[in-house]
């Protein structure tokens, strides 16, 4: 029998029973539902990780003021304590040999003119580690020289979301913007880096040396002397990641004095801790989808199993006929098998419009991240397709070892 | 078929047994011998009817001839071709190419038309659809019923589903027609109107093997072989 053949057959014997067939195929629905969200989840997880670790680099520490522990809701320190100095950083650079790259940022926002075009966006004041520690990579220009940091040079460098809005198709270098009522010189322009991890525009930014940001655009704020409002780390070797953060919070404490059992003062933000919490909230999430995709795939592969079984019985004079005008053991075999798996891939595809419609609302209406692709879809298929292949087996074997004689004496 | 019409004396055996024998439950104390020692030659074209009391053995001959079960010992060529030398998966085929079964219940599938219900086996054999049901509409055409095609099962007199059945063993052209008790279910008229229909399909060429305990159909028939005890005998004709 040819396989479209097979397929008529199958169609035609599962339309008759067509309520049974359905409910069957409710916990292979169920279960490529759940698979099609777990991965989902994962993937998007996944991905939202790899945004987060290209956008940031993942051998860093920030350090910024104001107390809180940890990422997510807690008091991380706000823009009016200033408890942050500049002779920390030092001393962190001086004192804690691991870390390779330590950079003090000034922030805040601004409107920028060029000619009749303005763009109003947040800027940083930085020191040179910054660049590295940030993955930032000029696109033109020479950027900051050593003079432009010492001497509060106005100088700027521009992202490629300010350079487009402000210049358009024009070279921006050695060009002169407003940044407020200040004129400075754009001596470079930065490498487009796209969304970030947090779906924020990363090239929306303007850079410009840390003493020029102090004196220059953040005088009138009564910033006390020296303060910063935050020091990154770039750490050598990742291994050290925690143990270099427990020794900058003892060298911070002791430099501001704080008393035993008194609450710190600054925040360390760890990005390797941010990815190991996403990450196992996930990977729980994903490995409890998990559990409830192969428990549904297996108790609707059993229901598949036993359906089939009950069909064999009933249709045993069916059988015996078939046989008898010419049917093979393996024609019946294939005839069973191909309904099993009509079940189950009817199952899928509807599982996989529920799954995909289920990933979306869990995108929607939690703080998960997913990404549905084709990928998934293919997975799903699969799954369905091997669920009925597996539990149809047995039910079609057992078909296909009648004996035409006794089947067709069958009532 | 064209062989017979053409040259009758030369007929070849489509049917061919010796010294076939058929023990169930061998080297056990359940053992039952159903069969012994039957010798039968049929030749193509040929109407042949095997008589018999319940028990004698006549539906294990019948299983024998149709390909459905193998012999204990014995020799039994259909068509030519040496059974006990085949797997199930070959016996199929064989039954597929060599044998079209009637039943005493007709057996035809409830929820199909009788259009499919007869082009069922060809799907077996591979035939396109599209000349699936071509040649299923000239049988139902042939056995009188080209006006039901549409019909199941349920909506047919017990006449009309047997034609249908005929028609369906029939549509694979195989040499050998088996016909287990087919007028059993019937009421004597549409037997006489079955038996008829057997007859025509004979002057078509076909070899028909008709299995009845009933010694008025049997009359209708060349030749009458009377099973007794698993022994198989050729009556003579009055």
């Amino acid at each position: 029998m040819n396989p479209m053949e097979v397929l008529r057959t199958a169609v035609y014997a599962l339309r008759g029973n067509w309520m049974r067939s359905a409910l069957t195929s409710l916990g292979v629905i169920i279960g490529i539902a759940a698979v099609i969200v777990m991965v989902s989840v994962g993937q998007g997880t996944q991905a939202e990780i790899d945004k987060l670790v290209s956008g940031l680099g993942s051998n860093r520490l920030d350090i910024s003021p104001g107390s809180g522990r940890g990422f997510g809701g807690i008091r991380i320190g706000g823009a009016n304590t200033f408890t942050l100095k500049q002779d920390d950083a030092d001393a962190i650079r001086a004192e804690i040999p691991e870390v390779q790259y330590v950079a003090s940022t000034l922030r805040g926002s601004s409107q920028y003119v060029y000619a009749e075009n303005n763009w109003s966006g947040s800027w940083q004041g930085v020191q040179p580690d910054w660049f590295e520690i940030n993955g930032w990579q000029l696109a033109s220009g020479d950027g900051f020289d050593a003079r432009a940091y010492t001497g509060a040079a106005k100088s700027v460098i521009l992202g490629e979301t300010v350079r487009r809005e402000l210049f358009g198709d024009e070279d921006p270098l050695g060009q002169t913007i407003r940044i407020g009522r200040v004129p400075f010189t754009v001596v470079g322009t930065l490498k487009p880096k796209g969304q970030g991890g947090f779906g924020q525009d990363q090239d929306d930014i303007v850079v410009v040396p840390l003493e020029t940001a102090r004196r220059r655009m953040l005088g009138a704020m009564g910033l006390p002397p020296g303060a910063v409002m935050q020091i990154a780390l770039g750490v050598a070797n990742a291994k050290d990641l925690d143990y270099v953060q427990g020794e900058v919070e003892a060298l911070l404490r002791q430099r501001h004095k704080l008393q035993p059992g008194a609450e710190d003062d600054f925040n360390v933000r760890n990005i390797a801790e941010i990815i190991a919490t996403r990450t196992a909230t996930t990977n729980l999430m994903s490995k409890l989808l998990g559990a409830v995709a192969t428990i549904c795939l297996v108790i609707g592969g059993i229901g598949i199993m036993n359906i089939m079984l009950v069909s064999v019985t009933e249709r045993i004079r069916e059988i015996g006929l078939r046989m008898a005008v010419g049917a093979g053991p393996r024609d019946v075999r294939r005839q069973f098998l191909a309904e099993a798996m009509l079940i189950s891939m009817i199952g899928g595809v509807i599982g996989i419009a529920i799954g995909i419609v289920g990933a979306l609302l869990v995108g929607k209406f939690s703080d998960l991240p997913v990404a549905v692709n084709a990928n998934v879809v293919g997975l799903a298929a699969t799954f369905s397709i091997a669920t009925g292949l597996f539990f149809g087996y047995y039910p079609a074997r057992k078909a296909s070892l009648l004996d035409p004689i006794e089947a067709l004496r069958q009532q | 078929m064209s062989a017979a019409s053409t040259a009758p004396v030369a007929a070849r055996a489509v049917i061919e047994t010796q010294a076939l024998d058929k023990v169930y439950a061998q080297g056990t104390e359940a053992e039952v011998v159903a069969l012994r020692g039957v010798d039968l030659r049929i030749l193509q074209g040929e109407f042949v009817a095997i008589m018999g009391p319940s028990g004698s053995g006549k539906s294990t001959l019948m299983n024998l001839l149709g390909c459905l079960d193998t012999p204990s010992a014995g020799v039994y060529r259909c068509d030519g071709v040496d059974v006990a030398t085949l797997d199930a998966e070959q016996r199929a085929r064989l039954r597929l190419d060599k044998i079209g079964f009637v039943f005493q219940g007709f057996n035809l599938l409830p929820r199909m038309s009788a259009l499919e219900n007869v082009s069922m086996p060809m799907g077996y054999a591979n035939v396109h659809r599209g000349e699936r049901l071509e040649r299923a509409h000239a049988a139902l055409a042939a056995v009188g019923l080209g006006n039901r095609e549409g019909h199941k099962p349920s909506e047919m007199s017990g006449g009309q589903q047997q034609r249908v059945a005929i028609a369906r063993a029939l549509i694979n052209r195989p040499p050998i027609l088996l016909a287990d008790e087919p007028t059993g279910a019937l009421d004597s008229k549409t037997g006489e109107e079955i038996l008829a229909l057997f007859k025509s399909l004979q002057r078509d060429g076909h070899t028909v093997v008709l299995i009845t305990h009933d010694p008025d159909v049997a009359h209708h028939c060349d030749r009458i072989f009377v099973m007794r005890d698993g022994q198989l005998s050729e009556e003579a004709r009055a």
